[in-house]
């Protein structure tokens, strides 16, 4: 083992860039210590990071290019599987659908997220506790709510929900069971696990509002209307832009909440990108369309990713 | 009116003490319990019901017995259950080590190309199962690893938000303690174990309760590792037991009761650690 210092330990050096090269280093001299010690400890990730994602992500990138054909070897077909992806009208239907459920479900969870937040501010051991049980929907395994609303969307008039909607007057729905209404459902329960999630982010906003700006509004004469839209609502606004964004992005890989309630029917009216991938590549085998499929969704959310980072550099730097 | 406004300037919509405003308060917060858990205190009852009825979900069970279990027993329920547990231990276990470990390196050491591994570690939180589920797919067969527990585990064994969560913190951590200790005589995997990694206890529990519930809620990678149904998780076997004609929804909720309990478990036992992560996760993006 060597005994070069790494820089770590001089307060002197001025921080990143080249490192190992700096004079400096020979004054501190430290045992077990070497330029390997570093990547020592980083072997384990980016072993598994290697073998579990960026292997596949190369390989996926391959299948694209090719007409996969197990036992007969494989074509190369260029950019065909992308033409057939972006020219399909199945998959254009999905990606229509793909984005009013992700942005339904992410502008639905924000808007009653802020609401509950309202509702549930303040310091009472009361209201903590309802703020900690409402907030169990968040940490319930996605594909187990699922399941629940499955057996709670029950379609018939005596259903769970039916009988709810009963006592309001209201008829009983088909939810899940009828192409008009299946989407909407889907993202009902999109709403109802997200929703919660985005009251705590929220709840940790509004207890950074400085308390003299809601004094001197109230000493004005404002009402808590006009508070809450001049006072309340720009002071959130950085959180709130930022969290809607990267949620909606998040939304574009929708599957597992899709795949448990509907499958992607009935009659295709819930299939959205993933959805359709996931049909392609493990029902019909298709492997070299569906890989083109998942390249251009892995594209998209990067692409969107990088635009969200670089205006939030922008904004911050103004 | 406006003198008492300005009393209650400690919340945004200035709740008073006014009994009319109390009670008010309280008929939504009640709204809101049975929205938020209702469904879920119906997966208790349903799943204690003898008569399994999804036209019958009630709040209380109708007629408590514990038939759902033992049919869900038949069904295999105990061996997905075990596979869950196996699968959410050695995972966890392997992936808050790992993130340690990068993090130390990412946080405590200057090396070359550390802001390129940076950049390596914050992209594969871009490439989740559902992106790259096909070729995953491929890859784990390759390697031997179908139909077995090990196939799900090693996959999720580094995860980039913990490494981050792990690495941001670990660089508040004073130098001075290191140092000292660097003074004192004591070595690299001794200052790593003595010293940094019982005063980031903190983003332990951050890491360790974020990293269950995102194991736990694992759908995709255990399906596409199996290859027959005995390597199912819970998650997984709720599907299948939902399409098994011979039984009823009260099963299939007794499944679900298995699969919802160790995460209220674990989120109820680390609360805390749990909305830190979620508010200093949005703050930092």
């Amino acid at each position: 083992m060597t005994t070069l210092a790494t820089k770590d330990v001089d307060p002197t050096a001025s921080g990143g860039g080249a490192v190992g090269l700096h004079p400096v280093r020979r004054r501190h001299r430290r045992r077990l210590t070497g330029p390997l010690a570093p990547w020592l400890f980083l072997a384990p990730a980016l072993l598994i990071f290697l073998l579990f994602k960026y292997i596949p992500m190369a390989e996926g990138i391959r299948l694209s290019l090719f007409n996969v054909r197990p036992f007969l070897g494989d074509l190369w077909v260029g950019l065909d599987n992308y033409v057939t992806v972006l020219t399909d009208e199945r998959f254009q239907s999905a990606l229509g659908r793909t984005l009013v459920l992700a942005f339904g479900q992410t502008a639905g969870a924000m808007v009653l997220g802020f609401a509950l937040a309202l509702l549930l501010e303040g310091s009472a051991r009361s209201l903590w506790f309802v703020r900690s049980a409402v907030f169990l929907p968040v940490v319930a395994a996605t594909a187990v709510v699922g399941e629940i609303w499955r057996l709670l969307y029950f379609p018939a008039d005596e259903g769970f929900l039916n009988s709810v909607l009963s006592w309001f007057g209201i008829g009983a729905q088909p939810f899940l069971d009828s192409p008009d209404t299946a989407l909407w459902s889907v993202m009902g329960v999109g709403v109802w696990k997200g929703a919660p999630y985005d009251m705590v982010i929220i709840l940790a906003g509004l207890a950074g509002i400085d308390r003299q700006l809601y004094e001197s509004s109230a000493i004005d004469g404002a009402t808590t209307l006009q508070r809450l839209r001049h006072v309340t609502l720009p002071a959130l606004r950085p959180v709130i832009t930022i969290l809607l964004t990267l949620a909606a992005i998040r939304g574009l890989r929708v599957f597992t909440e899709v795949y448990v309630l509907t499958g992607g029917g009935p009659a295709g009216s819930t299939d959205v990108w993933m959805t359709r991938v996931f049909s392609l590549g493990f029902e019909r085998n298709e492997l070299g369309v569906a890989s083109a499929g998942s390249v251009v969704l892995f594209l998209v959310t990067l692409l969107l990713t990088l635009l969200v980072q670089y205006y939030r550099r922008r904004k911050e730097a103004m | 009116m406006s003198a008492g406004v300005a009393r209650h300037c400690d919340t945004a919509l200035g709740w008073g003490p006014s009994r009319v405003g109390m009670v008010g308060r309280a008929a939504m917060c009640v709204a809101a319990l049975l929205v938020f858990c209702g469904p879920l205190i119906t997966v208790f009852s349903g799943a204690f019901d003898h008569s399994p009825d999804p036209t019958k979900l009630s709040l209380l069970p109708n007629n408590p017995s514990t038939i759902n279990f033992e049919v869900a027993g038949e069904r295999g329920i105990w061996g997905y259950l075990v596979n869950s547990l196996v699968i959410a231990g050695g995972g966890l276990l392997l992936q808050v080590s790992v993130s340690v470990f990068a993090a130390y390196a990412l946080a405590r050491k200057k090396f070359r190309a550390q802001a390129l591994v940076m950049l390596a570690v914050l992209t594969t939180m871009m490439l989740p199962e559902e992106v790259i589920a096909i070729p995953l797919s491929l890859t784990i067969g390759q390697l031997g690893l179908k139909g077995t527990l090990l196939g799900v585990i090693l996959p999720l064994g580094a995860w980039g938000f913990s490494i981050f969560v792990m690495t941001e913190f670990m660089k508040e951590i004073p130098a001075e303690l290191e140092e000292a200790a660097k003074v004192d005589g004591a070595g690299e995997l001794r200052i790593f174990a003595q010293i940094v990694v019982p005063l980031c206890r903190p983003a332990l529990g951050v890491v360790a309760v974020f990293g269950f519930t995102m194991i736990w809620d694992q759908y995709l990678l255990p399906l596409i590792v199996a290859t027959e149904p005995a390597d199912y998780t819970l998650t997984v076997a709720l599907a299948s037991l939902r399409s098994d004609d011979q039984v009823g929804p009260g099963v299939v909720l007794a499944g679900a009761l298995l699969a919802l309990v160790p995460s209220l478990l674990v989120y109820l036992s680390l609360q805390k650690s749990f909305l830190r992560g979620i508010t200093s996760g949005a703050v930092k993006g």
